[in-house]
């Protein structure tokens, strides 16, 4: 369902070139809980950013869900976006004004959906992350593990393809972190299918599969559950 | 999408409230400014007699020196003589046509307690009333005859009425003025045209007159003369009878021509009415007699003040500057959302629909900007009939049209303002925002 294959990223400067991904390739097929580790700087932040649609490539070719997206408009890139991804933030990225609720919300203001569809999918994605009782609270008013939970719920109100998250636990501390992991867990099992980039090599073992990065390539992979994945480094 | 649009344009106006009071502030200041001067532009070259602005015309002949023009480069005098207003009007080719002058004189009420008051007076035929569509209250103009004859009749302004007959219908009644009785024929409802077209050289806005009275009076009651008088050369003899045969110009004349053959007609009159006094051994100068509609007069007299009309420019001016104001407190105030907008590219928005948010707050503040500024412009319109009082009242008010446009304008000048903060914003790559935040 994610394809790319040979996927070029360079980023320039007057001065400097910096390639970002070099030949990136990778298949991550539907139900499949992929981790991406790597060192700072070794590009898997930007393997995300073009996996989720937030950053064009320079060369390669990138399918998903069976579409290629090199040459989508800013229209088109959203629909996609909005229907087949959601993301998961290092810092939740909620909206400080915006209770729970509206938090969630957000992507399903951008689809048609009618009023009562839309409540019906922000009290279910609440009820899956356990905060079902505080949607009318402040993200403020909410523990860090919570906040990250709405974020995770605000990712699966739209009934997304696949998750994509950056470092969902990187501003938690360990027992937050855990129960976020968990809750990661719940929904993969539930058929979602999830990429997630860690520096943490513990969660990053609760994968399916453990994915590597250095210096812009896929340099290693172990498989977790095989059956589900492919790789081509 | 728009409620949802302008909820969060609320919500984020909330959030920062100075930024958004400095915001709306300045482009209150700056609306204030522009819309004073607009309004006082926009009453000053309006329209008075929109019904008919393009039938009444005001002559000109040129009875003025053979060695120079009346004014540069070849203007005929502003007015008429005497002899020519009264001979205009003895003539008559058209169906409505009226000499003016404006006089004054003492009306002395009767009963106790009223005191004698010095009246504006309106010498002019009675085809005047008819013209410039005058309401009546009670009665109505003078008869033909009393136009010839110089009948002691007089038509009240409504105001006038009051004071003299405590608004009660006064026709039939007498009324002193200048030690002679009067008989009251008429008395007008409410009239005040702004600006006072029919005679803009004793001042386009100064108040309308307190009574009327029959033109053939100028010369029998020898009312004393009011407004500018100019002569090329000096009159013959002494005494008013010399004035009124004089070259001397202190009259106006309006005649109304409904039609292009019409108005063929009367210029082919005024010119055989010209070189009629050539032969008479007046009108040395070459044939330059003019007819100008309404609107055409008051842009020939300068109605519209230049002071006003560079006043204007530079409150817009000053408009400009408090929106480049606006645009760097929107730059700052946008550049706190970024993680917002981010976030709202990477979850499915466009940039066309995060423009059309930004868009909807950007307009709250120009509503809330134009409010203010409309505020501050009936506080400056205060003032400035505080400091001219008469000669600018009635004209320094806003009225319905000039509140829509001064929203308007604030709308647009915020929109305008908007613009370039707003566009930045959306072209903001969400990823780098996203991991920053």
């Amino acid at each position: 369902m994610l394809v790319m294959n040979n996927i070029t990223k360079v980023f320039r400067t007057e001065t400097v070139e910096t390639h970002a991904l070099k030949q990136f390739s990778l298949t991550v097929n539907e139900g499949d809980f992929v981790a991406v580790t790597g060192p700072s700087g070794s590009g898997k932040t930007t393997f995300l950013n073009i996996a989720g649609l937030l950053e064009s490539f320079d060369d390669g070719e990138y399918t998903l869900d069976g579409r290629s997206v090199k040459n989508l408009n800013d229209k088109q890139l959203s629909q996609l976006r909005n229907e087949k991804i959601g993301f998961i933030f290092q810092s939740f990225n909620l909206i400080p004004d915006l209770n729970l609720f509206d938090n969630v919300d957000v992507p399903l203001r951008y689809r048609k959906l009618s009023k009562a569809e839309r409540k019906e999918r922000i009290e279910h994605s609440l009820d899956v992350v356990g905060l079902a009782n505080r949607m009318r609270h402040l993200p403020s008013q909410l523990s860090g593990g919570q906040q990250q939970r709405v974020a995770i719920a605000r990712a699966l109100a739209g009934n997304p393809l696949f998750l994509l998250a950056d470092e969902p636990t990187g501003n938690l501390d360990s027992k937050m972190a855990d129960s976020v992991m968990s809750l990661l867990e719940e929904i993969n099992q539930s058929g979602t299918t999830i990429v997630m980039v860690t520096h943490d090599l513990s969660q990053a073992e609760r994968a399916h599969r453990h994915i590597q990065v250095l210096d812009g390539q896929v340099t290693e992979q172990k498989r977790g559950a095989p059956e589900l994945a492919t790789v081509n480094a | 999408m728009w409620l949802y649009y302008t909820r969060l344009a609320w919500l984020s106006l909330k959030r920062h409230p100075l930024l958004s009071l400095l915001m709306s502030g300045a482009i209150a200041l700056g609306i204030g400014a522009a819309m004073t001067t607009i309004t006082i532009n926009y009453l000053m070259s309006a329209d008075p007699i929109p019904e008919k602005s393009d039938r009444l015309f005001y002559v000109q002949l040129d009875n003025w020196s053979p060695n120079e023009p009346y004014d540069e480069p070849n203007e005929p005098p502003d007015q008429l003589t005497y002899t020519d207003a009264t001979a205009l009007k003895a003539q008559a080719p058209a169906q409505l046509q009226t000499a003016l002058a404006q006089s004054g004189g003492v009306i002395e009420p009767q009963g106790l307690g009223k005191e004698p008051f010095l009246a504006r007076l309106r010498l002019t035929h009675n085809d005047f009333f008819t013209m410039f569509n005058a309401p009546f209250l009670y009665g109505q103009g003078w008869s033909d005859s009393a136009d010839e004859t110089g009948d002691r009749s007089i038509v009240l302004s409504k105001s006038a009425n009051e004071e003299i007959f405590a608004g009660e219908n006064s026709v039939g009644r007498t009324v002193r003025l200048e030690g002679k009785e009067f008989r009251v024929v008429g008395v007008l409802d409410e009239w005040v045209l702004k600006p006072r077209f029919y005679d803009v050289t004793t001042g386009a806005f100064n108040e309308m007159e307190d009574a009327y009275l029959p033109f053939k009076l100028k010369e029998t009651m020898e009312l004393p003369n009011s407004g500018n008088t100019n002569c090329w050369k000096m009159p013959e003899g002494e005494g008013f009878k010399s004035f009124l045969t004089s070259e001397c110009v202190n009259f106006q004349f309006w005649v109304q021509l409904d039609s292009a053959q019409e108005k063929q007609e009367y210029v082919s009159f005024l010119n055989a009415y010209a070189e009629e006094q050539k032969k008479l051994g007046r009108f040395p100068r070459p044939l330059n007699n003019r007819l100008t509609d309404v609107m055409g007069w008051m842009e020939h007299e300068n109605v519209v003040d230049d002071d006003a009309e560079v006043m204007m420019y530079l409150s817009l001016m000053f408009l400009a500057v408090c929106l480049l104001n606006t645009i760097g407190l929107l730059l700052t105030k946008f550049s706190f959302k970024t993680g917002e907008i981010a976030l709202r590219r990477a979850v499915g928005a466009t940039r066309m629909q995060l423009y059309q948010q930004q868009l909807v707050e950007t307009v709250f503040i120009g509503v809330a900007g134009g409010i203010g500024g409309l505020i501050l412009a009936a506080l400056g319109l205060l003032g400035i009939e505080y400091l001219y009082g008469d000669q600018v009242k009635d004209l320094a008010s806003l009225n319905l049209p000039l509140l829509g446009i001064g929203i308007l304008l604030a709308i647009i000048s915020s929109v305008l303002a908007g613009a370039y903060p707003t566009w930045r914003t959306c072209r903001i790559p969400p990823a780098s925002q996203l991991k920053s935040e």
